[in-house]
């Protein structure tokens, strides 16, 4: 290396800390990006990352910690100050406006292409930028998002963060970026990345393909829990070390597992592999079935398809065979403008019915004061509004909803994210109670610590199901391996 | 995968040969429509239904809805024929009081999350009290200059015609083509995005509502102009006639996905069915359930496209 | 103390408080000559706001962007074929009811048809059905302006007890209503789909067929609005409904009603459609003419909404 002038990081995070109720997001994380770098983040679920790139991007200030840009301790780190000094994201979840032609696009995210001749000067740039990273594209830019396939949005989405009209562009984000695309496409995206980076520019590049990380990054950092567990150069790691960095350094408890014997019994409920590819779902009375694998790779579609293809929109019978358990409580599971009794026993209203649909009012008292008990939901009345409730004893409050009705499957859709961990053990303990008396559960969760709890584990990757793991195999290990690397170790 | 059409255009493509078909069916029943004087009587009151569906269309851009349209244009028709023509000052004073208020709505409708059918409904209230402050039986006169451009009669094309493609192109550079377009455009598309680019969501609104409001109004001084007197009542169907205008024309609820040719195609179609059923012997009672019929029939094909350019998307 | 601070919080109550508040106004004005006429008069006339009002509070509660605009049509149509099956004969009160009833039917079923094959907003779905639903009107009432029956008249028309029998037949329906919403699964299925459509989806509510069996409740109410309303007129009039598409509104969202969806409010629109009645009738007294009315009311729909907020912040 030669010597080279004091160069500003571009940017530095010392020490930040966010946490969202119970759960530390970033307990204490250092990071400091140098211009002409590819820095490689990995981790899973809950590892931080979505969370400091948060911080990175302005979209999130960390409680507690600083943020520097190019040298500077800007006094509020937003968007707006991290547009300006050059700093871009990709994310997953689009930004475009459909309704839009990827012309106007390019306008809306510039706010100097404007006055006479603005189209051809937007087709330009954004046009050459594409030519850039993905020649031969075959992108009409001319054409309304909404005519784009998902790869070809993607492509513009990475286009425009990478695009200079007003101010350069220093840092880019792409988080998952190779996910909608092919594999000749995040070739050339790859390529593309090192050649930004030997002009000066920095990207922070998040994948779970550890090929990728491995081939484009020049640095690796690890991520576990909020923090930095590992960080060295890319050249000093492999997939199977990147891996083991992911673990837990302290060796989980060794519980043993008794295998239950399923051969010869009918499955309760099954799934044929989508689109052919990957394993079959199946489950079997009794049984704590675990859904693993990175968030977002296609657990909450299998569980939402089982839901609704075993309930009716237009009519329902009594005994329901499904019951849902929403994680995402505000979008899936919380009526806001209720009580917690009525929230409870929502799901379960035509068993506490008396004839002609009316309400049998002592009936759902009873519940209430049941469940209230057996669960412990913190409140001194169940008449009380659902708001007024901790976001764990929400959570409490939607798994009674599900274990109060006669169904024999309870689908959990990541139900314990964010809660504390003095709610989860209880809910533990009921969930064994209930699964020793034949109930059925299958368990899609983002923490490695309660996969392992299950009976059996299906490991995710990319919408199929890769692995299935019994008993003793049921390890953070063997998760980790088959999340990343398509197959258990 | 390339196209051979936009899928813009294949929206174009319904109204369109709606309008085709039916003015082929209008000449094929009464041949004297092909005419200079038969045009220009079938199309007249298109003119101010095509302003009024532009503005209806840009409120609906940003995904919102207009109830009160009906009752603004007879607001406006009013004030043409009585303010506008007697004291031109006062009149104009109080149109652009107008579109500030407009563009005030606009505003209050974001800040307070409410729903724009309710506060337009009770708009509605006003600005049709308003009109019957002003008009309380009918009355006014139209101003010359209004009349005169109204009953013009332009060589070779009627007048109709003429202000209906000016109507459509204006339109469609405004909003479609101009670089202010595309932002009110994005904030029906996607206004988190829009905002996080660093646009001010609300400034937007109220450019886009303010903008509607000039539209309804030359669709009341144009509708005066062609009636030459206003009462507070004229133009009441205008409401519903503009949203289906709208649709038929391709746009969409939410979205912003919308177009102002289409708006105007859809504007004319509406106003030529209602000629072709009295041409059909159909009597007046069926046409506005034909308007219906048709309102129908254009939302199940256009919901056949969509299908079909799913399952091509997807193969 | 406590029991009138919860009193006070309720939000029906205060529909009420305006509405005693313009009667007492009123009444001053005219030195307390005309309180019987007038409390008779408004209670006749909130009774058809009322009955449509209660339809349409059901599918606002449904969420939002649900709404029926084709309430005046289904009163028009109901009123006008109805009366014409009766034919002036008092033995078929009661089965012209059921046409009424019937048309109602036919309509809801339309409008969620449209809604759910042509998967479009509620809004279109109405207005087109509307303009079917009127034209339909218009043919059937071609000709001679049939008269009702003459029991079904006196019965609308009259009073019992010093307060008109149509005031009854609303409150009839308004407690059933009332207990159908407090009382039954299918009250709450309507208010947790208003709160969230999805969540209620995933707790096994039949979103559809719920919505389904509103939409039909809905154009019924405004089928049995039109049939009275049109016996108290004397006949069907083709613009009858005209009026009562923004009072069916209007009275829910003045009378709590939420707009977003997920609250619904019987008591309110009692108040509501009082008030909205005294309003014009207290204008009418103090000589305001008929702008001032239009002006009003517009401007207390907007005060109201405005005041109660849309989208509950903790909703999405």
């Amino acid at each position: 290396m030669t010597d080279e002038p004091q160069r500003h990081a571009v940017i530095e995070v010392a020490d930040a800390r966010v946490s969202f109720g119970a759960v530390k997001a970033l307990d204490g994380v250092t990071m400091t990006i140098m211009p002409g770098e590819c820095v490689g983040l990995v981790g899973h679920n809950g590892a931080g990352k979505s969370t400091i790139v948060n911080v990175i991007n302005g979209g999130l200030t960390p409680h507690a910690g600083t943020v520097r840009c190019s040298g500077t301790l800007a006094p509020r780190y937003g968007i707006g100050t991290a547009r300006a000094n050059g700093v871009r994201c990709v994310f997953q979840e689009l930004s475009l406006c459909p309704n839009l032609t990827v012309i106007e696009n390019t306008r809306v995210m510039h706010r100097t292409l404007t006055g006479w001749g603005w189209r051809r000067r937007a087709a330009a740039i954004i046009g050459a930028k594409l030519d850039e990273i993905f020649p031969g594209h075959g992108i009409d830019v001319a054409s309304p998002v909404s005519d784009l396939s998902i790869a070809e949005r993607q492509m513009v989405e990475i286009a425009t963060a990478f695009s200079h009209v007003a101010q350069p562009v220093r840092l880019v984000i792409l988080d998952e970026p190779t996910s909608s695309l092919d594999a000749s496409l995040a070739t050339q995206l790859l390529a593309y990345v090192r050649t930004f980076v030997a002009s000066g520019g920095s990207v922070i590049f998040i994948s779970h393909i550890l090929g990728e990380i491995l081939s484009t990054s020049d640095r690796i950092v690890v991520m576990k829990d909020g923090r930095v567990v590992a960080e060295r150069p890319a050249a000093a790691f492999d997939e199977h070390s990147l891996v083991a960095a992911m673990g837990s350094v302290v060796k989980g408890r060794d519980v043993v597992k008794a295998i239950k014997p399923t051969d010869g019994l009918q499955p309760l409920l099954t799934v044929s592999p989508r689109h052919g590819k990957g394993l079959s779902f199946q489950a079997f009375s009794g049984e704590i079935i675990g859904l693993a694998g990175l968030g977002g790779h296609g657990q909450t579609d299998m569980l939402v398809d089982l839901y609704l293809s075993h309930t009716g929109n237009w009519m329902n019978g009594s005994a329901p065979r499904v019951t849902f358990v929403a994680g995402d409580r505000a979008l899936n599971g919380v009526f806001p403008l209720w009580s917690i009794l009525k929230n409870l026993s929502i799901a379960h209203l035509s068993g506490l019915s008396r004839r002609g649909g009316m309400l049998d009012d002592e009936g759902e008292a009873a519940l209430g004061r049941s469940w209230k008990g057996r669960i412990e939901i913190r409140t001194p009345d169940v008449e009380n509004p659902i708001l007024s409730l901790s976001g764990g004893n929400q959570q409490k409050v939607l798994f009674a909803r599900a274990l109060a009705t006669p169904a024999p499957a309870v689908l959990m859709d990541d139900p314990m994210r964010g809660v504390d961990i003095g709610t989860k053990q209880e809910v533990y303990a009921i969930l064994r109670g209930e699964a020793e008396k034949g109930r059925t559960f299958v368990w899609y969760s983002t923490e490695m610590d309660e996969v392992c709890l299950c009976d059996r584990v299906y490991v995710f990757n990319n919408g199929a199901i890769v692995a299935e793991l019994r008993g003793d195999n049921v390890t953070e290990k063997n998760i980790l391996a088959a999340s990343f690397m398509g197959a258990a170790a | 995968m390339r196209k051979i059409l936009s899928s813009d255009t294949i929206r174009l493509l319904i109204p369109a040969l709606s309008l085709t078909i039916l003015l082929i069916a209008v000449f094929y029943l009464q041949p004297r429509a092909m005419s200079y004087i038969g045009l220009n009587l079938l199309f007249n009151l298109a003119v101010p239904i095509a302003l009024a569906t532009i503005a209806q269309m840009l409120i609906m851009t940003v995904n919102d809805l207009d109830l009160s349209m009906g009752t603004f244009v007879s607001f406006v028709a009013c004030v043409a024929a009585t303010f506008l023509q007697a004291t031109p000052a006062l009149g104009l004073i109080i149109l652009a009081a107008a579109v500030a208020t407009y563009a005030a709505l606009g505003v209050l409708i974001h800040v307070r999350n409410l729903p724009s059918i309710v506060v337009t409904l009770g708009m509605s209230f006003v600005w049709g009290g308003l009109a019957v402050l002003i008009l309380p039986a009918p009355g006014g006169q139209a101003p010359e200059w209004i009349r005169a451009l109204m009953i013009s009669k332009p060589p070779f094309v009627p007048m109709a015609i003429i202000a209906s493609i000016t109507i459509a192109v204006v339109a469609h550079f405004l909003i479609m083509r101009s670089s202010f377009g595309v932002i009110l455009r994005g904030v029906g598309g996607n206004a988190r995005s829009v905002e996080r680019a660093g646009w001010s969501i609300l400034g937007a609104r109220a450019a886009t509502y303010a903008l509607a409001a000039v539209f309804a109004i030359l669709a009341g001084i144009s509708l005066v102009g062609l009636t030459t007197s206003a009462d507070a009542n004229i133009a009441l169907r205008y409401t519903l006639l503009s949203i289906a205008g709208v649709i038929l024309g391709g746009g969409e609820f939410t979205g912003g996905r919308v177009s102002p040719i289409g708006a105007v195609i859809g504007a004319l179609t509406l106003t030529l069915a209602g000629s072709f059923l009295s041409f059909l012997r159909i009597s007046p009672d069926w046409q506005i359930g034909a308007q219906g019929a048709i309102l129908i029939i254009v939302l199940g094909l256009r919901l056949l496209l969509n299908r079909l350019e799913r399952r091509e998307k997807r193969a | 103390m406590t029991r009138l601070a919860s009193l006070a919080r309720r939000p029906w109550i205060w529909s009420f408080v305006a509405a005693l508040t313009v009667w007492a106004v009123t009444i001053l004005f005219t030195g307390g000559a005309s309180t019987v006429g007038l409390s008779q008069a408004a209670l006749t006339f909130a009774a058809f706001s009322i009955l449509v009002g209660i339809g349409q509070m059901f599918v606002i509660t449904l969420g939002p962007g649900n709404i029926d605009l084709c309430v005046p049509a289904t009163m028009t149509l109901a009123g006008t074929v109805a009366l014409k099956f009766m034919n002036v004969d008092n033995s078929l009160i009661l089965p012209g009811l059921i046409v009424a009833i019937a048309i109602g039917v036919a309509v809801g079923i339309g409008n969620y048809a449209l809604i759910k094959l042509l998967q479009i907003p509620p809004i279109i779905a109405t207005l087109s059905m509307s303009f079917i639903v009127q034209s339909t009107a218009i043919w059937t009432n071609r000709g001679l302006r049939i008269k009702p029956p003459e029991v079904l008249a006196k019965f609308t028309t009259e009073t019992t007890a010093g307060i008109p029998n149509v005031a009854f037949v609303a409150l009839v329906l308004s407690v059933l209503a009332f207990l159908l919403l407090q009382k039954t699964v299918y009250g709450r299925w309507i208010a947790a789909i208003g709160q969230s459509i999805r969540a209620a989806r995933m707790a096994g509510i039949p979103v559809d067929g719920t919505r389904f069996i509103t939409y039909i409740l809905c154009a019924v109410l405004a089928a049995i609005c039109g049939y009275l309303l049109a016996s108290f007129s004397g006949g069907a009039a083709l613009n009858m409904g005209s009026e009562y598409l923004l009072m069916s509104i209007a009275v829910v969202v003045i009378g709590g009603t939420a707009v977003a969806g997920g609250d619904s409010n019987v008591p309110g629109i009692w108040g509501a459609s009082l008030f909205m009645f005294l309003v014009v009738s207290m204008l009418n007294t103090y000589g305001a003419g008929a702008g001032i009315r239009l002006i009003m009311t517009g401007l207390i729909i907007i005060a109201v909404i405005v005041l109660a907020g849309g989208r509950n912040p903790n909703q999405r």
